[in-house]
């Protein structure tokens, strides 16, 4: 089976044909992901405008439970392991720990989403809901947009699961890169959380 | 180049310079005569005229610049057009001399124009002195002023002359912006926070003013007037808003309609407007209590008379689009009589 | 590769019309695409100059009773918001899709489904927009959709009119973004051999620092807008002062988007000048690198200025005083170019066809535009200016006397090459003058209408403030214009009929495009070219004589040879195959739109499915349609 993005690199007849020697796909996935910092630092940025703005809602200080957080965001962490060692797997051409990887990876996410909802559910029970005020509508903008952002990496690793399963993923090159490309939105996707618990959660 | 001719040459730039200055003022001006009475470029209060002096000197330095350029490329257009016996053009690719001149060269021009103009900036968002202070609440589409003396008042502010007013902006519903061109240049009116300017006049008069920011269907009639006089003349027309409002036998019938009618819907004149002194006071509306002493209503829409009065209470949102001022379906002897009454409130 | 085992289903099977509709509509080529966009562009055109006649047709005489104050906001909102997301862009977009490629020497761009969802999303989300109409009226909340006027309800009338525009915008940057991270790596990666990133055509890197901008700019209005969707749908306080919201973060947002957008309007308009003029003057652009250092400082400045159009929202001295220096030196960079073009055409052989008028046109209009816009930086007088008529007439100078005429003049420069005929150049230059005298008829009076204190928005006004004859004299302009239009379009139906045969270079012109057949075939190049000189064609067909003057080189030489190989190599080229799925993808949007509007979960997720549906089929089909 030719793999379908294939025709979209030159590179296929010439590995010295792109000018940079970056990979189209990759390059273009860099820059759709400095687009993305773009997007999380507007809406982060206008977080940290609206934190204090609590008005009779209650306030950070009385809704964050740090301890909580601190393990979904571990738990969130891991799968950035479990998504290298995936990538490791396809590279060696061993698609069964390939998706035993990226099994897991998916179900870190899913855990972390898990997580999510059930702060979100906490936070409306102690009275913080996206009517409060401005500080509970750019909560749960930005941390649901990062949460959509999981939904749609795990998403993408069941899709690369089940090609693998049905043997649609290009054993060699053109399948890992598939799953490279994953990794570093699912990455990302990580990174952005780092900084979300640091700025949002953790600074005082 | 010796000395002599160096300074000739600079005196025939100087000359050219106040050549270009003086007849694009006179061009300017000739577009812009001072019949506007919303024109900026004739400015009445120090804090405008401030403003246009800025503008004086940057205008000027444009128009050297669009004559000296447009003259440019029309001198390059005629000279280097194909077939004049030029040959084939040589093939420069660049001048790195020339790139620095007119790459510093503008440079220098706006860092003089940005030394001219930070200090106003500063000087203009200082409080002045014993000022009055007026708080000027935009509405869609009316504006409502308190003073610190305790008058309320809709549409037109009355000011003393030489004397600056500190304006605190307010909104209560959307972003407007309060401008009277001849006096001050405008300060937008932002709801959930609070903005100052300062206006002055130095003659008395009328100035007219708008609302400058898109507020909704009537924008457009969201007008405003500032009203200069003499201290003496401004001190007495405070005394006087400051009364109650005359009760006058004569119109006893729109009064009691006033205050206790219940029109369309259930609607009621004292649920939105006030007159100080009467039982009337609702805030959604202008307030009352010396509505037949103000030069125009309705957001300064129409001139106070007893027509435009009968007619705007006959039917408001189809004078004014979007008017809060509800159909009340009132019949022509009602409107007769709440027109007496209004107009009898000096 | 191939190892087919089992038959591609039939819904994965790749189209293979290659005439009529279809093949329009499963087209991956960049020049269709580029074709598709330019047509839209100029539909959208049509219509947004239509809406402004009505404007101009109500203010002809103070207290116009043409158009009610409703239609008039819900006019003057959807003109703003086609005029530039609807026209100017996409008309950038057009041509970035189909000169890019052939200008950089390659075959088409980096990812064709990509381009072709660009498109489509572009289409459905202007098509989203404007169905509005139907559905309770047209946004009337301005091109700047201000809060809380545009954020809260009931400020307004009509209760989604705001909704589609705050989800057609949304819709709109999807097609951004992704079309810029596609030329993005096409300009990157895909340039022909020998063409280093200084050796580009001028218009490349405009194109470039365009992109860049886009894909940036680009997520913060996405931020701005889902803010204000959730205000309005799920009773968010982001921007609700009596909720404790900040209408001004709305504003920091938008500017900070919307003033690279300025950029992304104007830049590509440069590009094009910056390519056409040295044609005509038979001479190399003048100072090639500070052209392009002059774009790329534009795109970073841009970031740095956004306030100067907040300088009456009250942000203190300092902040005012900050973005008025940034703002005046931006028209440095700006200037550096205009003195550029200038020195291009000094000491050249200037031919004055269509689309050097229009370039001409552009540089004179742009000056104007240039010199009102520093005036805007001295804040106490922008105080007067901001929200009248004259800053109305500056940014028209800018955009219609820059971007819009700098577009027509790619039009004609780029004419003989799509379609492999000449335009009339008689109908060209009568358009051109028409143009012209209409535009500054219609909005050199803004200047003055403006320092006479007209102020924006206005749906009508007073006798006796000075402004009727002006306002009558700028209506009058506008019909001017848009009979100049008309010219425009006659010409370019009569010309693409009957137009004079072109030929690969009928303008002796400079860069590769015009290396090979006009209109080109599928694959662009025959064989990719090796680049070895800025301008690359040109350094093929002369030399230069001791005095640096251009010498013909003998014929024989490189151009008949590399035709020859055309000829011989064209066969062997696969291009990638048509594909029905950006299409399908992109029509699930304006249905998650609709579901949003109607507050209808069920068609928000059939919106998503099709999304889904389309990007999985799109991800599943086979690179090639199946030989029989």
């Amino acid at each position: 089976m030719h793999d379908a993005t294939v025709e979209e690199t030159h590179a296929e007849h010439d590995p010295h044909a792109t000018y940079t020697g970056l990979d189209n796909v990759k390059l273009a996935m860099w820059a759709f992901l400095g687009s993305e910092c773009l997007f999380f630092g507007a809406l982060i940025a206008s977080h940290l405008l609206y934190r204090n703005r609590t008005g009779t809602g209650p306030t950070r200080h009385d809704v964050y439970d740090i301890p909580y957080t601190s393990v979904s965001s571990f738990v969130l962490l891991m799968s950035s392991l479990t998504m290298v060692l995936a990538l490791a797997a396809i590279q060696r051409g061993d698609h069964r720990k390939l998706r035993i990887w990226l099994l897991a990876t998916s179900l870190l996410g899913a855990s972390f989403i898990g997580g999510q909802f059930f702060e979100f559910t906490e936070f409306v029970h102690k009275g913080l809901t996206l009517q409060t005020s401005p500080f509970g509508s750019s909560f749960f903008v930005l941390t649901g947009f990062h949460g959509t952002h999981v939904a749609i990496g795990i998403l993408m690793l069941l899709t690369m699961y089940t090609l693998s399963k049905l043997g649609k993923l290009d054993p060699f090159s053109e399948g890992a890169k598939k799953v490279e490309m994953v990794g570093l939105y699912w990455h990302f996707v990580d990174i952005i959380w780092i900084v979300i618990f640091t700025v949002v959660y953790l600074f005082p | 180049m010796d000395r002599p001719l160096r300074k000739r040459a600079r005196s025939k730039l100087n000359y050219v310079v106040r050549l270009v200055a003086l007849a694009s003022t006179l061009l300017l001006s000739a577009c812009i005569s001072a019949d506007a009475p919303m024109n900026y470029l004739y400015p009445e209060g120090p804090r405008a005229i401030q403003a246009d002096r800025l503008w004086d000197v940057t205008f000027g330095i444009a128009a050297f610049v669009f004559i000296a350029v447009e003259g440019g490329l029309i001198f390059i257009l005629f000279k280097y057009r194909e077939g004049k016996a030029h040959g084939s053009p040589r093939q420069i690719e660049g001048h790195t001399k020339f790139e620095l001149i007119w790459t510093a060269i503008p440079a220098v021009i706006l860092t003089g124009i940005a030394f001219m103009t930070v200090p106003v900036i500063f000087d203009q968002a200082r409080e002045p002195a014993d000022a009055l202070q007026v708080e000027v609440i935009g509405h869609q589409w009316w504006w409502e002023y308190k003073y610190d003396n305790g008058v309320v008042t809709a549409n037109e502010l009355h000011i003393p002359t030489d004397r600056p007013v500190y304006l605190t902006l307010k909104s209560v519903d959307v972003i407007h912006s309060y401008w009277i061109p001849k006096l001050a240049g405008k300060q937008d009116v932002v709801p959930g926070r609070i903005n100052h300017m300062t206006i002055e006049a130095t003659k008395p008069g009328e100035y007219l003013g708008q609302c400058a920011e898109y507020c909704g269907l009537s924008h457009a009639n969201m007008r405003a007037k500032a009203i200069a006089h003499e201290p003496a003349d401004f001190d007495q027309w405070v005394a006087d808003q400051l009364e109650d409002a005359a009760s006058d036998a004569s119109v006893q019938e729109g009064e009691d309609l006033f205050m206790t009618g219940v029109f369309a819907d259930g609607q009621m004149c004292v649920a939105c407007h006030a007159v100080q002194g009467s039982d009337a006071a609702g805030i959604v509306g202008p307030n009352l209590t010396h509505v037949g002493s103000r030069t125009r209503f309705a957001g300064s829409m129409f001139e106070m008379n007893e027509e435009n009065l009968k007619a705007w209470l006959n039917d408001p949102p189809e004078l004014k689009p979007g008017s809060k001022m509800p159909q009340l379906n009132l019949t022509d002897e009602q409107i007769d009589d709440l027109t007496a009454y209004l107009l009898s409130l000096k | 590769m191939a190892m087919v085992t089992t038959p591609t289903p039939w819904f994965l099977r790749r189209p293979k019309a290659s005439h009529g509709i279809w093949s329009w509509v499963t087209t991956v080529d960049h020049k269709r695409i580029g074709i598709m966009y330019g047509y839209t562009a100029f539909v959208f055109f049509i219509l947004g100059g239509l809406e402004a006649l009505l404007i101009r047709a109500q203010l002809a005489t103070p207290e116009g009773k043409l158009i009610s104050a409703d239609l008039y906001n819900q006019l003057f909102t959807t003109h703003g918001v086609t005029m530039i997301f609807l026209v100017v862009m996409p008309m950038g977009a057009a041509f970035f899709n189909y000169f890019i490629p052939l200008m950089i020497g390659a075959r088409d761009v980096a990812f064709p489904r990509l381009n072709s969802l660009s498109y489509w999303v572009f289409l459905f989300g202007g098509l989203f927009l404007y169905s509005s109409w139907f559905f309770g009226g047209a946004p009337d909340g301005g091109w700047f959709g201000y809060a809380p006027l545009s954020s809260s309800a009931g400020f307004l009338p009509g209760d989604h009119r705001i909704d589609f525009y705050a989800l057609g915008l949304q819709i709109l940057g999807v097609a951004s973004i992704v079309a810029s991270a596609n030329f993005i790596t096409t300009i990157l990666n895909m340039r022909a051999p020998g063409m280093k990133l200084m050796k580009m055509p001028v218009f490349i890197w405009m194109s470039l620092v365009v992109n860049f901008l886009l894909l940036f700019a680009m997520p913060v209005i996405a931020v701005a807008l889902f803010f204000m969707t959730f205000d309005r749908t799920f009773g968010a306080l982001f921007f609700a002062p009596a909720g404790g919201g900040d209408p001004i973060l709305w504003q920091h947002l938008f500017w900070l988007f919307g003033h690279p957008e300025v950029y992304i309007l104007i830049l590509p308009a440069m590009g094009i000048v910056s390519e056409i003029l040295p044609v005509f003057s038979r001479k190399p652009l003048f100072g090639y690198s500070f052209v392009v250092f002059s774009g790329a400082a534009i795109g970073f400045m841009g970031w740095g200025v956004w306030a100067h159009h907040m300088f009456t929202v009250g942000l203190g001295p300092a902040a005012n005083s900050a973005f008025a220096v940034s703002t005046m030196f931006i028209a440095v960079p700006t200037g550096v170019k205009i003195f550029n073009w200038m020195a291009t055409m000094a000491g050249g052989s200037l031919k004055f066809k269509t689309p050097m008028l229009f370039s001409i046109g552009f540089i004179a209009m742009f000056i104007i535009g240039g010199l009102s816009g520093v005036t805007h930086s001295i804040v106490p007088h922008d105080a007067q200016q901001q929200d009248t008529y004259y800053i109305v007439a500056h940014f028209h100078y800018v955009l219609f006397g820059g971007a819009i005429i700098g577009l027509f003049g790619g039009l004609y420069f780029w004419f003989p090459k799509i379609y492999g005929k000449m335009m009339d150049e008689r109908l060209g230059k009568i358009h051109f003058w028409m143009m012209l005298i209409g535009f500054n008829m219609t909005f050199g009076p803004f200047h003055i209408l403006g320092l006479k204190g007209m102020p924006r928005r206005y749906y009508t006004y007073q006798a006796g403030l000075g402004w009727e004859m002006w306002n009558m004299l700028s209506t009058v302009g506008a019909f001017l214009i848009a009979a100049s239009t008309l010219v425009f379009m006659h010409n370019w139906v009569k010309s693409k009929r009957k137009g004079e045969i072109a030929g690969n270079d009928p303008w002796d012109a400079r860069t590769l495009e015009w290396t090979i057949p006009s209109p080109p075939p599928e694959y662009n190049f025959a064989v990719i070219p090796t680049v070895t000189e800025r301008d690359d064609f040109w350094h093929r067909k002369y030399k230069e004589d001791k005095k640096g003057r251009p010498v013909p080189v003998p014929v024989g030489g490189s151009e008949e040879h590399s035709e020859d190989a055309e000829h011989d190599a064209g066969h062997g080229i696969h291009m990638p195959s048509p594909s029905y799925f950006p299409l399908v993808a992109a029509i699930g949007m304006p249905v998650a739109g609709f579901a949003v509007i109607l507050h209808s979960w069920p068609l928000g997720i059939v919106g998503t499915v099709i999304t889904l549906a389309g990007f999985y089929g799109w991800v599943l089909e086979p690179a090639t349609a199946e030989e029989h």
